[in-house]
């Protein structure tokens, strides 16, 4: 059991601790500090304290991990191709498995995949476990929770990097929950504390306003999903072959499980926001609803995907799947260009980390030019015409 | 049907927004700022009463937190839920996502049989969408992620999940563990008489003696997860402002495109 304690000696009740609280959960009674129950041990107390008055008690567990070694990633295929995040995972596992002195391994389930599994040999890593089975062709929850379960319970791997995709996200969670250990979400940092053999997961909370660090010390595997678009990608052209190994998946045809009817695919707009690598967004500046084509047609000329606030999905303007922000989609393209949105916090959290940002917006005060990487103070409609013209007459020569 | 929905309270960052961050000690004050359902949860609360309104049955809702989380579930009723159950302990206080669904997983097994759990897909502050596979596999129950769609015939369920680029349609037995997008639906306000009826209301608690709990899987002991360090982001970066002719302006935005090899 971990808590905060107070060395009541050393605390003259200075209240600096107070606000370096980030949950409220500091209380001065008496000149005395107390530690209120919603704590949550983020240690933030015990660096603002000038005398050193505060210290996180814990016991020491010990646990035998060390039957767990090496790091896997989840090689995640749709419809028989491999997903990008897949080769951020590459990257990011080689780092991981280096730092430990341990060998990276990819684990990929589907069927007819052996062609998928010799490409992957041209990237850096150690071994590739190819599962086939005609049941695991497309993703199901349980067939791959079970196959991913038994291969874990075999190998004993410490570390398993999953995508923070649609996929992964549903996958990881039940994955983790089987295995009775600890998992983190949509990881944008992963280190090795290379003493203590720890995983450090870092990701955003609280809609990007905090980031936490997190460990999972006394469970192995660790698990984490990991943000697309945020790590580095491995290059190909690895010389090193590494081993496939087959194995034989232990699945069967269940009736009371979960079946995939059909897949829907709506109009063109419907794109991969997520996957876009430029996307125009419009916002309640764009005046009214027709005024999207603007969006549309900038966002055709360069081959992007158009994007919205949450003002004007809500307004019926556009459909929901086109909402970027907290309570839509979260994007990391190269060119995020937003015409119109005033940006308030829950449309940065869901667009921020965009590799360029480009603000077109009349009101100079617009909390949206605190983060564009180029701001234009300019009515959209005189703007955006001219813009599209140049685009177009660029796009002939 | 019988339906227990989960819901999370979250702190409004419509408000969190207005909190400055003291440059000083570089942290968030949180003081003050109001507890609200999670939003997704809410599209969670109105799919289960859309649900009841066609098939009839219960509509049960859970939440664990602190006290002041009975407030949300205060709301949850003057939407129209028939029960609502508050999980309050300070021995639950530190769970990870792993702790929190193996709780709830045990109070929804007191509250009794039911065809359908629903949850919003994640919640706002945490933002893991951990917790309903989680729970789905402690009840040892299908799952079905990122609904925008819920359609239930006899004892099937069908549902339209929203993927990255696709909707995938799926089906299957009742009961299952089913968390919802907000493309799914708009919330309804509570109406005059809900809101009444609500405050009326006395939501029970229950705490860790309440329920046959493993006390090794509950709170920082049942959570693999620690969080060693918080901290506050580097502030955004702050960048030019394109001034001048309109057509002189867009040569230079093209200019700077082209230097960094977007276009």
């Amino acid at each position: 059991m971990r808590k905060i304690k107070i060395i009541v000696e050393k605390c003259n009740g200075c209240e600096e601790c107070l606000s370096s609280c980030l949950f409220s959960a500091i209380k001065i009674e008496n000149k005395r500090v107390r530690i209120l129950d919603n704590c949550n041990l983020c240690g933030a107390c015990i660096d603002a304290c000038p005398f050193q008055a505060i210290v996180l008690e814990q016991e020491e567990i010990r646990v035998d991990l060390s039957s767990y070694r090496g790091v896997w990633i989840f090689v995640e295929q749709r419809k028989g191709e491999i997903m990008p995040v897949t080769y951020e995972l590459l990257g990011m596992g080689r780092t991981l498995a280096n730092d430990l002195g341990e060998e990276l391994s990819g684990v990929l389930l589907g069927s007819h995949m052996r062609g998928k599994a010799e490409e992957l040999l041209n990237y850096d890593l150690e071994k590739i476990y190819l599962i086939e089975d005609p049941l695991l062709e497309s993703y199901r929850t349980h067939l791959y929770t079970q196959v991913i379960v038994d291969l874990v319970n075999h190998k004993k791997p410490e570390i398993i990097l999953m995508g923070a995709t649609s996929l992964g996200r549903d996958l990881a969670p039940r994955v983790a929950t089987r295995l009775q250990t600890g998992l983190t979400a949509d990881c944008t940092g992963l280190e090795i504390d290379k003493k203590e053999r720890n995983l450090i997961q870092t990701r955003p909370a609280l809609g990007g306003n905090i980031m936490a660090r997190i460990i999972s010390p006394y469970h192995r595997p660790q698990m984490a999903t990991v943000r697309p678009k945020v790590m580095k990608r491995a290059r190909p052209g690895h010389s090193k072959k590494a081993e496939i190994i087959e194995i034989e998946p232990k699945v069967s045809q269940d009736n009371e499980a979960v079946k995939i009817i059909s897949l829907i695919r709506e109009e063109k707009e419907a794109v991969d926001l997520q996957g876009a690598e430029i996307i125009v967004s419009g916002g309640r500046g764009l005046g009214k609803p027709e005024n999207f084509s603007l969006m549309r047609k900038l966002a055709d000329l360069l081959g992007g995907a158009v994007g919205a606030s949450r003002a004007v999905v809500d307004a019926g303007w556009i459909q929901p799947y086109h909402q970027v922000g907290q309570t839509g989609k979260t994007v990391q393209p190269k060119l995020y260009i937003a015409c119109g949105i005033s940006g308030a916090i829950q449309h940065q959290v869901g667009m921020r980390t965009s590799e360029v940002i480009v603000a077109i917006n009349k009101d100079p005060e617009a909390p949206i030019f605190n983060i564009a990487t180029y701001g234009i103070v300019e009515d959209l409609h005189k703007f955006l015409p001219v813009l599209i013209e140049k685009l177009e007459e660029r796009g002939k020569s | 049907m019988n339906i227990i929905v989960c819901i999370k309270q979250v702190p409004d960052t419509e408000q969190l927004q207005k909190v400055k961050v003291d440059p000083q000690t570089n942290t968030l004050v949180r003081e003050g700022v109001p507890g609200i359902i999670n939003p997704f949860d809410e599209n969670a609360i109105e799919e289960a009463l859309r649900l009841k309104e066609k098939k009839g049955g219960k509509v049960n809702v859970l939440s664990m937190g602190p006290s002041q989380a009975a407030e949300s579930l205060r709301k949850a009723l003057a939407m129209g839920v028939d029960e609502a159950v508050l999980l309050s302990d300070r021995l639950f206080a530190g769970s990870d996502t792993l702790a929190t669904s193996y709780t709830l997983a045990m109070a929804i097994k007191r509250i009794g049989p039911f065809d359908l759990i629903l949850l919003g897909k994640q919640a706002i502050d945490g933002d893991t969408a951990q917790v309903g596979p989680g729970l789905a596999e402690w009840l040892n129950l299908p799952q079905i992620t990122y609904a925008r769609k819920i359609e239930v015939n006899e004892d099937k369920i069908r549902v339209e999940r929203v993927l990255e680029d696709v909707f995938e349609v799926v089906e299957s037995p009742l009961p299952v563990v089913v968390t919802v997008t907000k493309d799914i639906n708009e919330p309804r306000y509570p109406s005059l008489r809900g809101l009444i009826r609500a405050k009326k209301e006395k939501i029970p608690t229950w705490t860790a003696e309440d329920l046959p709990l493993d006390k090794r899987r509950i709170g920082l002991e049942g959570s693999p997860t620690q969080v060693v360090k918080v901290f506050i982001p580097k502030p955004p970066r702050k960048g030019d402002i394109l001034s001048g002719e309109i057509s002189q302006v867009v040569d230079k935005l093209i200019l700077e495109m082209e230097k960094r090899s977007i276009i």
